[in-house]
């Protein structure tokens, strides 16, 4: 293994972790309320419900494997 | 109160982290002498200081609203990370992080590994010393990075990672053992908490969203995911029970 490849699978594991999903989660939240917000409307709520309905997700996935 | 929260975020953190490490450095440390396992404690919290004293300025450069999207999303994702595996451990679905038993799988390791020394110095126990330290060093790193940047404060969140590392120095010092009495899970509990709060309020903010209560909504977020992730732990302890087979609880 190179050592770039070695340090891009060491910063993937340290940042991403071992659940993908979660990581494109945030990404999309995150877009999501950024669209709610430039619209005007509160968008405060949206964040907390889904990081929790993302770590419900991630739970639910880690305890069925 | 941000500035409290913040502290507590980094030292709690670091905390952990630094018990982890130190398992490491006493079982290379006793079983094969603290002259280099020390140098090596030495070399690794120096890159991390550097490390630190380089980005952290470099990121007070960069526009608030943007750190604070970048940042809160990285620590959303950390914070998620450490907030699932903390709840698997607290309902049984992921074995407890066992200090005691790495302790003496690395005294074994390190007994029976045979290096030829140089310049008086022993090549295992430096260089195993140095990477345990940096690598769970690099998270604290990480944390008082994007924990202190956000708040624009980097020194406080380094302050607090240097205070943890001399509470647990010194009671490593006092134990001479692992620190196994140590709640390990339940910090990690809290620290995952924290930085899920942090990484919600931050992004949200980067991202354009204007918390009602202005900063006493990351006390609001923090009481939302602490009751959540409760319940999340007595379902699946719950879970876990109902799909074990009969007679398999002792």
């Amino acid at each position: 293994m190179t050592r770039a490849r070695a340090l891009g699978v060491f910063l993937y594991d340290f940042l991403v972790g071992d659940d993908w999903l979660v990581a494109l989660g945030v990404v999309v939240l995150l877009g999501a309320t950024a669209l709610v917000a430039a619209e005007g409307m509160p968008a405060w709520w949206l964040p907390p419900l889904a990081v929790l309905g993302l770590l419900c997700l991630s739970l639910r996935r880690a305890a069925r494997s | 109160m941000s500035a409290t929260v913040l502290f507590l975020a980094a030292f709690l953190a670091s905390a952990v982290e630094m018990v982890e490490a130190l398992t490491i450095v006493l079982a290379v440390g006793l079983a094969r002498g603290w002259r280099s396992a020390l140098i090596g404690v030495g070399a690794a919290l120096l890159a991390l200081a550097a490390l630190v004293a380089a980005l952290g300025p470099a990121l007070t450069v960069v526009p608030l609203g943007a750190l604070r999207l970048v940042v809160g999303g990285l620590l959303l994702v950390f914070g998620l990370q450490w907030l699932r595996k903390a709840i698997l451990r607290a309902s049984g679905y992921k074995a407890l992080h066992d200090e005691e038993r790495i302790f003496a799988d690395e005294s074994e390791r390190a007994r029976r590994t045979q290096v030829r020394g140089w310049n008086g110095l022993d090549p295992y126990a430096f260089t195993f010393s140095f990477k345990g330290v940096l690598l769970e060093g690099l998270e604290v790193a990480f944390i008082v990075l994007t924990v202190g940047s956000s708040q624009r404060n980097v020194p406080l969140a380094a302050a607090a990672a240097a205070a943890a590392f001399l509470l647990v120095a010194a009671l490593g010092l006092l134990v001479r053992g692992p620190l196994t009495r140590v709640p390990e899970n339940t910090l990690k509990l809290g620290v995952g908490l924290m930085l899920t709060s942090f990484g919600s309020f931050w992004g949200a903010e980067g991202a354009g969203v204007s918390w009602p209560g202005g900063d006493a909504a990351l006390i609001g977020l923090l009481a939302f995911f602490t009751c959540a992730s409760l319940v999340l732990v007595r379902l699946l302890a719950w879970q876990r029970t109902r799909l074990q087979p009969v007679g398999a609880e002792a």
